[in-house]
């Protein structure tokens, strides 16, 4: 399983690395927004795949997996999105005032 | 945005309160079954997102006069000022306590002062994200 | 308790300053503000009794402890100088600026930078922790920075702003160099702790290194040669910031800090020399530069820096007191040091009455250029006493208090002479003989401040047409200062007795209580050396004054064309244009390249050290198994993934993007984790209601344009990242080096209350963060709504280029 998935988290980081490199604003988002996936699913493999019970004591069992990769995620899927969303209204900002998103025009100015 | 479908409104209005429902009693279950504040969050802003796509935005604001910036404003002082609160009683910061009483009509009960902290967090999302999907719908 | 909380006021008093002056835009703040120095000053004041008795007040509050580091006041002698000199000028000073500044200025902001800088210069004196200290006196620079550039819209007051901060930063990065090296020397930053331990660690070869570099730290703040040159650049901050900052206290820092290090240095011939010559260069260089200023405050700004030459070169002869001790000729060279604290506070009561002055004949004729002054006498009778009883003083001449100090410093150098100390030889001559010179320069700069801008007659037009005093106000701080100056002159021993003594016995805690450690100050005690030498300068200072235009000349000459400005702006330009030149080449503004940096650089490092430790010590013996809907998932994600890249339109590629978040859910969902597949099914469902809003505004995308050559880098990119990712993870999971610190959590119901693990750890173990992660999303919240809302408008335009 921890094979599996961490195969599945190559292809996640391959596909946004790709997207990254892009010069189209929406194209890089959507980069950023896949590698948090990716991100999330590695935090998870590092912990042990199935190794027991869901993380509530409630169920009386034996093994739980591992819950701390699970808090960690819980915050960065919070935190991530709230860059994606940070990063879609500046490109809807940017290209309001700009009137593009292609990033090759958006090199800032030559004298700063 | 308008959009004349007498179903999806009829359903949203019904749905919403299900939605709020739902995520109150994620809230409150989390310390001990799946849920909590962010998850909480989350289900009742996304409430009140469907209710701002399926009206349009004075309808819903005549309804829910909250400025959701102060929510989430408030949400975060709620949050840093549970973590004082521990300080002043002697605790660490952010030190949580736990009661057990006996109220009247529910029996015994357990108190969480992790409660006040989540329910911090629980506004923080709902302002910020009903905030950002707001600001953006609104400046048409 | 009640020092630190002296130290804190004057911050504290700030931030209420913006939301007063938001509702009284008046000139008339500054009397609420006033307050704050003028009660530290009355409070410090009840002090002086028992500071005098030999007491000292300490009291600490712990900071980071386990590093040593905590805010420890400590309010000795020499603290108490300083700090009655921080909170008295500061107060006539503000008291001035009432009255010197118009309402069109940003009052608010002047004041709370006032403020911030009272706040921090009282935090340098009174600390006990070096690296308190520190934080302290970097504070006082960048406060300096901002009064400077008070006028930012002035090109010289930001060239003058930055050229401070550079220098005295730079010499404040050495001066925590060398407090890094004597707590490795000691093992303790406390001053005190200090100073009992360091006499065995002198033979240490790090020693000297820490020496000189808390000497840089101290001589670029203390504006000695050849870190000067930022206090002439300096006179572009009000006058009243001049006043304060740039002649009474923050010079000052540096004396105080070498007062201050002296029990640690002193006995040193390095200190000895290094303290005493370059304090005597200063003075010397300094008063033949102020000579030719023509503007009044660029020569009292050299003024400045000379008189506080003279002050170093009094503390470094005092150092080698250190040395001798039970000698009989030790109490010359306290005397020295003595004379060099008294002189400090004269300096500072007839320098700021200067500088007030200064800035009167500044505020009513709007200009301060000796050429175009003159026979202001007939309009300006009080301003021009004031400025006689300043100026008279600094040259030296009775009846005022700067004759005091300046006999007492003739006779320091003068007993340098005969007394060999440290084998100085026949260069014990070579002091008096500078003192000396300098001297004579000091009364003639002296007497161009007074009879250039007072005397002869009226130059400019504008003299003649509307000259007057000023607003009574704004002559009581520079009166109340020149009073102290005759003060002090007929009463010297009652500031000596009461502030001189315990300070002595800081600067000497060994001597403490020695008779002699404190003279006795006499207005005349015979036709000594002392006396003929400052007749043999007021003499030769009136000759020639009297000649100045014959013998100008002299200024011409070589080593007067020195420019040390001209080799700062060198510098500066030199390293501002090759760094220029350096980012422009890699810098090409394209946010590709820079992320194309970051993964090269991640595949270099990561790739690279996986291929140096080599073998790929793959372990799979621990996966769990695989069921068939795991593989459909895992299968359907990887499909959509890659199909992303091939969508034809954006709405598509966000539709299989949430094909990914969906699935993740219900991997979640398999992976036991109930709360992430929650969060994550409503995470992605307003993430992609989100996409979609934004799409309504933005342009669908077009096909990616970039060469075929860029697309294959690019994809080359990618699958190396990915391929190093999935390897490494591989790696790093069959081959756990520690053991999960996850059991501790599953005690979660005993330790916190709670049966859902994952909530207890966001809510009780790692409260903090969750606090903090909630601080982040309500800033994203706020960036998102202010980008949206916030249409701005375009920046000032009054700015000089």
């Amino acid at each position: 399983m921890e094979t599996l998935i961490t195969i599945l988290i190559g292809v996640l980081v391959t596909v946004a690395v790709y997207l990254l490199l892009s010069r189209n604003l929406i194209r890089v988002i959507l980069g950023s927004a896949i590698l948090s996936h990716a991100i999330h699913l590695l935090i998870m493999t590092m912990g042990g795949l199935k190794k027991g019970d869901a993380p509530l004591l409630g169920e009386n069992s034996n093994s739980y997996t591992d819950a701390l990769p699970q808090a960690l995620i819980l915050t960065a899927i919070v935190i991530s999105f709230a860059v994606t969303a940070f990063l879609l209204v500046l490109a809807y900002r940017i290209y309001k005032e700009t009137g593009t998103d292609n990033l090759n025009e958006l090199r800032g100015f030559n004298d700063e | 945005m308008k959009i004349n479908d007498v179903i999806l409104r009829t359903v949203t209005r019904i749905v919403v309160f299900i939605i709020l429902t739902f995520g109150v009693e994620l809230f409150l279950s989390g310390h001990n079954e799946p849920g909590g504040g962010f998850i909480g969050g989350l289900v009742l802003s996304s409430a009140f997102v469907l209710l701002y796509l399926v009206h349009d935005l004075e309808w819903v604001q005549k309804g829910i006069p909250f400025d959701f910036k102060k929510i989430a404003a408030l949400g975060v002082l709620l949050a840093v000022g549970s973590g004082i609160g521990s300080v002043l009683f002697g605790g660490n910061f952010l030190e949580q306590a736990t009661g057990v009483f006996t109220l009247p009509v529910f029996g015994e009960t357990s108190l969480y002062s992790v409660s006040i902290f989540e329910a911090g967090v629980a506004l923080t999302v709902v302002g910020v994200v009903v905030t950002i999907i707001l600001s953006i719908s609104e400046d048409v | 308790m009640i020092i630190l909380l002296a130290i804190l006021t004057p911050f504290l008093a700030a931030t209420f300053i913006p939301a007063l002056y938001k509702r009284f835009p008046s000139r008339h703040i500054g009397w609420f503000v006033m307050l704050v120095p003028l009660a530290l000053f009355i409070l410090l004041a009840s002090f002086v009794p028992s500071i005098a008795g030999g007491a000292k007040y300490t009291y600490e509050f712990k900071w980071i402890d386990s590093a040593g580091i905590n805010i420890t006041t400590y309010l000795d002698g020499l603290s108490m100088i300083f700090g009655l000199l921080i909170t008295g000028v500061g107060s006539l000073v503000i008291l001035y600026s009432i009255y010197y500044l118009s309402e069109r200025e940003s009052l608010g902001r002047f004041y709370v930078y006032l403020l911030m800088f009272m706040g921090a210069m009282l935090g340098v004196v009174f600390s006990d922790n070096l690296m308190v200290l520190y934080v302290f006196w970097e504070l006082t620079s960048i406060s300096s920075f901002f009064l400077i550039a008070f006028w930012y819209h002035r090109k010289q007051s930001r060239y003058g702003a930055k050229k401070s901060l550079l220098i005295t930063v730079s010499g404040g990065v050495a001066m925590l160099a060398g407090f890094l090296i004597l707590h490795a020397l000691t093992g303790s930053f406390s001053i005190r702790e200090i100073t009992s331990t360091i006499g065995q660690y002198t033979d240490d070869k790090l020693f000297v290194y820490a020496m000189i570099l808390v000497l840089i730290g101290a001589f670029t703040k203390s504006a000695q040669f050849p870190f000067h040159i930022w206090l002439p650049d300096a006179m572009e901050a009000p006058t009243p910031v001049s006043a304060y900052l740039h002649s009474a206290t923050m010079v000052k820092a540096g004396i105080y800090l070498v007062a201050r290090c002296t029990p640690l240095f002193g006995g040193e011939a390095l200190w000895f020399y290094l303290v005493s010559g370059v304090g005597l260069f200063t003075l010397f260089w300094g008063a033949l530069n102020a000579v030719r200023q023509t503007d009044l405050k660029a020569l009292l700004a050299y003024s400045t820096i000379s008189q506080l030459g003279l002050i170093m070169s009094l503390l470094g002869i005092g150092s080698a007191a250190l040395q001798e001790i039970g000698q009989v000729n030790t109490f010359i060279f306290t005397g020295a040091a003595f004379a060099g604290l008294f002189h400090l506070i004269n300096h500072s009561t007839f320098k700021g009455a200067l500088f007030m002055v200064v800035g009167i004949v500044d505020h009513e004729l709007g200009t301060r250029d000796i050429r175009r002054l003159g026979g202001l006498i007939a309009f300006m009778p009080l301003t021009f006493t004031i400025s006689v009883i300043g100026s008279f003083s600094m040259a030296g001449l009775p009846p005022f208090n700067g004759f005091l100090s300046k006999e007492l410093f003739f006779e320091s150098v003068a007993n340098l002479i005969d007394s060999n100390v440290f084998s100085i030889g026949a260069w014990g001559t070579v002091f008096p003989v500078i003192a000396w010179v300098a001297s004579v320069f000091t009364f003639i700069y002296c007497m161009i401040i007074v009879f250039k801008t007072f005397m002869g007659k009226p130059k400019s037009e504008r003299i003649d047409q509307g000259a007057h005093e000023p607003p009574l106000g704004m002559h009581i701080a520079p009166l109340i200062l020149s009073a102290l100056v005759l003060g002090i002159f007929f009463f010297p021993n009652l500031v000596g007795s009461y502030l001189l003594k315990p300070a002595m016995a800081s600067i000497y805690p060994m001597f403490e209580g020695v008779e002699g450690l404190v003279p006795h100050i006499s207005v005349w005690h015979g036709f000594k050396l002392p006396l003929l030498m400052t007749i043999g300068v007021v003499v030769l200072g009136t000759v020639l004054y009297l000649t100045l235009p014959r013998w100008k000349w002299v200024f011409s000459l070589g080593p007067m064309r020195w420019n040390l400005d001209a080799l700062y702006n060198g510098i500066l330009m030199k390293s501002e244009k090759t760094s220029h030149l350096v980012t422009s080449k890699y810098m090409t503004g394209h946010l590709r390249d820079y992320f194309a940096y970051i993964f090269l650089f991640f595949i270099i490092v990561i790739g690279g050290g996986l291929y140096w430790i080599g073998g790929f010590p793959f372990d799979f013996s621990d996966d769990a198994p695989i069921t068939l809907n795991e593989y459909i998932i895992v299968a359907s994600m990887a499909i959509a993934a890659i199909f992303i890249l091939f969508a034809k339109s954006r709405t598509t590629a966000i539709l299989l993007n949430g094909v990914l978040g969906y699935s993740i859910a219900i991997l979640f969902v398999v992976l036991r984790a109930p709360d992430l597949a929650l969060t994550q099914i409503v995470v992605e469902t307003v993430t992609t209601v989100l996409f979609l809003v934004c799409f309504y505004f933005l342009p669908d995308w077009k096909k990616e344009t970039a060469s075929k050559p860029t697309k294959f880098i690019n994809a080359l990119i990618a699958i190396l990242v990915g391929t190093i990712v999935t390897v490494f993870a591989l790696v790093v999971q069959g081959n756990p080096l520690f053991d999960s610190i996850s059991v501790y959590f599953e005690d979660a119901y005993n330790l916190a209350n709670g049966l859902n693990i994952v909530n207890t750890i966001l809510g009780d173990f790692r409260a903090f963060d969750t606090m903090l992660e909630v601080v982040v999303l309500f800033i994203a919240g706020i960036g998102v709504f202010t980008l949206i809302k916030l249409k701005s408008g375009k920046g000032e335009k009054d700015i000089e280029d």
